[in-house]
């Protein structure tokens, strides 16, 4: 099922939440949606699930229009809100089969939509109880039981893992991917290790904007563009390997590592590798290469960057 | 309407869940019987087999248990934010208040239904007028559903439950008796106005034994204006501003 998101904007009072945003996302995709607190993230998401109107653009989901067709939409989308709303009163259960029947699933099919949910979330051992009892990790899964139990097309899944412990986090990571596989899933987070290890793709928004958009991998080349390695060269002088490193054509910049080990990092002119550079210096002088590492520009210098200003 | 008698069943298990039904069903029972059979002008000291007695003490007790049962409503998904996952689902606004406004007027039923023993008391004691009686009943209800109706919009403004039940219960107020004092106090079109304001009026006239079609409008249209008021709050943040 295709999301298509055109021209979005949304405002609140003068203040535009959304800023005229187009995106798209395919099935089996899994969309990562970062940005600061505030950023438009939840404004966006509430608008594919049409709990928003827009103040301008539409979103279509499938062939239907959020705008136009809003029961149609409700029914491929689960959604599992930001501080994931239940009613405490109620049993684990009892709410499951609730949101079952509201989404129209037929009376005979619930139970085992319920126990399926019920393994797939691990909510066994918990789910004679009340909600209110549960802790929040448990409650999480309870809230992504709901977003799934009428096997939805679209999840839209709003900071998932917010509240639970590293192991419960790396399952519901790995929940995630599995679903991603069949189903068409756009998740928000602040958290960003948690995008690099779910999605096939990231959306940067920052103040309403799309600042950034593409696989982790291209985003980390873009806002780099320049190599940078690490290197390691031994039975050597120091300071004659800056210099003869420094004298290298594609090289731009050297910087010596502190510390007594003859460690380098050195930055390629835009475009260039050196590495070859290196190898062949290296040889022809007759040092010992025992190192060289690609440093990766991290994810969160790149979301700094797009973000601070 | 499904999807109405969903939310409608949930909303009434909820009831019984928590304390409110029985405390509330406890509690109307206790004073409508007390004043109907043991104090005051009751049952015995008017020696007449009717339960005019009953439906006058029903119109008070409803009036003040009303909104005690429907300040929860929407105040609490409002703020716990239940209300955004409710309205993400295939479901309509309108479905949801009907589904509410449907656990309320079912509670109201059981505790009336609860009251039937009253009824076949006095038959047993004296020649009652079971069409009388019977509408009586029927006005209690019509009556409740326009209660339940202020009370589920005010529930609807406010993530506050007391700010709901105060809101409902001085809502409330107007229609129980100050329209009507009002309208001794003026002449004219505006008197006439105020007294057809009034729900106490058409309770009267229902409770008679009288079913006007001019009654049966007032209070449809009341619980209407109402209703269709709280279905336009909950679709209010759907509109761009």
């Amino acid at each position: 099922m295709n999301i298509t998101v055109e021209n979005l904007t949304r405002k609140y009072g003068i203040q535009k939440a959304v800023d005229n945003i187009s995106f798209h996302v395919r099935t089996g995709e899994v969309l990562g949606f970062l940005g600061p607190n505030g950023a438009g993230k939840t404004t966006t998401m509430k608008i594919i699930t049409g709990l928003l109107a827009p103040n301008n653009g539409d979103v279509s989901v499938g062939n239907y229009s959020v705008t136009k067709q809003p029961e149609e939409v409700k029914k491929l989308i689960g959604y599992l809100p930001e501080n994931n709303p239940l009613y405490p009163d109620m049993g684990v259960i009892d709410y499951l089969a609730y949101s079952a029947r509201l989404q129209g699933i037929e009376e005979p099919k619930i139970k085992p939509r319920i126990a399926e949910m019920i393994r797939l979330c691990g909510l066994g051992v918990e789910k004679h109880k009340l909600i209110g009892e549960l802790s929040k990790g448990y409650r999480q899964r309870v809230g992504l039981a709901q977003a799934m139990i009428h096997d939805p097309k679209v999840l839209i899944l709003d900071e998932p893992t917010t509240g639970l412990d590293p192991n419960q986090i790396v399952e519901i990571r790995k929940l995630i991917k599995e679903l991603g596989r069949e189903k068409t899933v756009i998740l928000s987070t602040h958290i960003l290790p948690e995008v690099e290890a779910t999605c096939d793709r990231i959306l940067i928004i920052n103040k309403g904007k799309i600042v950034a958009d593409g696989t982790p991998d291209t985003l980390r080349k873009q806002a780099t563009g320049r190599e940078l390695l690490r290197i390691k060269i031994e039975d050597a002088d120091r300071d004659t390997v800056f210099m003869n490193l420094r004298s290298l054509d594609t090289v731009a910049m050297v910087d010596p590592m502190p510390g007594t080990s003859n460690y380098f990092e050195v930055q390629s002119h835009e475009n260039l590798s050196s590495r070859r550079n290196i190898f062949n210096l290296c040889k022809e002088k007759g040092y010992v290469l025992t190192e060289m590492t690609p440093v990766e520009t991290k994810l969160e210098d790149l979301f700094r960057d797009l973000t601070l200003n | 309407m499904k999807k109405s008698w969903i939310i409608a069943i949930k909303e009434l298990q909820a009831f019984f869940d928590s304390l409110t039904a029985y405390i509330m069903l406890v509690a109307f029972i206790g004073f409508s019987g007390f004043f109907t059979w043991l104090y005051g002008t009751d049952i015995f000291l008017r020696n007449q087999a009717d339960l005019k007695v009953f439906f006058s003490i029903a119109y008070w007790t409803l009036f003040f248990f009303i909104p005690a049962i429907t300040m929860r409503m929407f105040a609490e998904e409002n703020r716990t934010g239940t209300i955004e996952l409710l309205l993400t689902k295939p479901i309509t606004e309108w479905q949801v208040v009907m589904g509410k406004f449907l656990a309320c007027l079912l509670l109201v039923a059981i505790a009336l239904g609860l009251t039937l023993p009253y009824y076949l008391t006095v038959w047993k004691l004296g020649n009652i007028d079971h069409g009388a009686t019977i509408t009586g009943y029927l006005g209690l209800l019509l009556m409740s559903s326009v209660y339940i109706s202020i009370g589920l919009f005010t529930s609807s403004v406010t993530g506050n439950q007391i700010v709901a039940f105060l809101s409902a219960l001085f809502a409330g107020l107007f229609f129980n008796i100050i329209f009507d004092v009002l309208a001794g106090n003026f002449t004219g079109t505006l008197g006439t106005l105020l007294s057809y304001l009034s729900l106490s009026s058409h309770y009267e006239s229902v409770t008679r034994g009288v079913i006007d079609s001019k009654d049966l409008i007032y209070f449809a249209s009341l619980i209407l204006v109402f209703m269709i008021a709280t279905e336009m709050t909950l679709s209010k943040r759907k509109l761009a501003q």
